[in-house]
């Protein structure tokens, strides 16, 4: 069969479009991937209930939870007055008579009296400071357990603050925007007047990340998971090591566990 | 009605002392200074259309606001199927890059402070 010039021309044609549209496609694609980069992961993060464990064993290592705060402290734009009765502070470290006042006691191992515990909001099952809050700028989520904080409702009546058995929160005495040493745009400051504590890293957690504290914490000093995942690292860990909680005869189901 | 020439000048006086302020400003042209903003540096469409933006950026900004922090959901899918991540900082101002030669241009011209600022950052400020 011959091929007459009409079809040829039709074929010629065709093929033509075809190589100038491949090109093409593969710059629509790309342009979609550059929106899709400015946008949050599509995989965050998620669990029905997030928890924390903290080896206490290894915390008595020094090195492996110094850079904790530092690191969240820094990512969330945490303000240093310096003074301590101003004092902002999402996770601290405490002497272990102060974090576990009634578990300690004069005969205690030295090396626990002198070591330094992180200590942060502990999310807890049932959280006095939501309880407390009059303009509910502070919940408990329902899909994780997080408790958040909307520092646009807070109106700063620092009843949370009174409300809260731990000290996890703190209130801006001032504007705290020139006391932050650095400041990251990946995060807001707040502003005088309002309340704040630890989050959990919920932003995060919305990008796939774990939180910060666990991210700089060496060792596994620092494990985060979800509760109600048996097979979950958390899990593990409570079933196979004695824990104790900060304060567990209020009632407030603290959701940060410390390994004994 | 007794004294009625006393009470309409009364009025008469009040109401042009009321609108004074419109009358002002007419008069020294300062409500035709209508702020020029400047053009965004990127970027092909807002969320909206211009329009729709002037008059209801507070609430587009005020239901993200909502969406992020009460709901966790942080994509906004426009009407023409775009996606954006909800972020003051990371979105708006991506185009809008300068809040002074953007926001608070119509801000000051009509007198209204927000408290964006307080808190959220500008990206080129704090480079600065």
């Amino acid at each position: 069969m011959s091929v007459d010039r009409r079809k040829f021309l039709k074929f010629a044609g065709l093929a033509a479009l075809g190589a100038a549209a491949k090109p093409l496609a593969v710059v629509a694609q790309e342009a979609e991937q550059v929106v899709d980069s400015s946008l949050p992961q599509e995989n965050p993060l998620t669990a029905k209930r997030w928890a924390m464990v903290i080896d206490m064993q290894k915390c008595l290592d020094h090195e492996n939870v110094k850079d904790c705060a530092q690191a969240c402290h820094e990512a969330h734009n945490v303000p240093d007055f310096g003074n301590p009765k101003e004092e902002i502070k999402w996770i601290w470290m405490e002497d272990f008579h102060k974090a576990f006042h009634e578990q300690n006691h004069e005969y205690i191992d030295e090396k626990l009296h002198h070591a330094k515990f992180p200590v942060l909001c502990n999310h807890c099952d049932n959280p006095p400071c939501v309880k407390v809050c009059p303009t509910q700028a502070t919940w408990k989520r329902e899909q994780d357990g997080i408790v958040m904080m909307d520092w646009h409702r807070c109106i700063g009546c620092r009843y949370c603050i009174v409300g809260c058995p731990y000290g996890s929160r703190s209130f801006n005495w001032r504007d705290p925007r020139p006391h932050i040493k650095k400041i990251n745009n990946e995060f807001p400051t707040r502003s005088r007047g309002v309340v704040e504590k630890c989050t959990f890293c919920e932003e995060r957690l919305s990008q796939g990340k774990i939180p910060a504290c666990v991210e700089a914490a060496k060792d596994d000093a620092i494990v985060f998971g979800d509760l109600e995942d048996p097979e979950s690292k958390v899990r593990e860990l409570l079933r196979s090591r004695f824990s104790i909680r900060r304060k567990p005869q209020l009632g407030t189901q603290p959701e940060v566990y410390y390994l004994v | 009605m007794y004294d009625s020439g006393k009470v309409i000048i009364g009025l008469v006086i009040f109401l042009i002392l009321i609108t004074f302020p419109m009358w002002y400003n007419v008069a020294t042209g300062e409500a035709e200074n209508v702020p020029e903003l400047e053009k965004p540096v990127k970027g092909d469409a807002c969320v909206a259309d211009t329009e729709y933006m002037r008059s209801f950026h507070m609430d587009v900004l005020n239901q993200w606001r909502d969406a992020v922090v009460r709901d966790g959901q942080r994509i906004y899918t426009a009407p023409d199927g775009r996606k954006f991540n909800m972020s003051l900082t990371h979105t708006c101002l991506d185009c809008h890059a300068s809040r002074k030669n953007f926001c608070e241009k119509c801000h000051t011209y009509l007198k209204v402070t927000p408290y964006c600022w307080d808190c959220h950052t500008v990206p080129e400020e704090v480079a600065e």
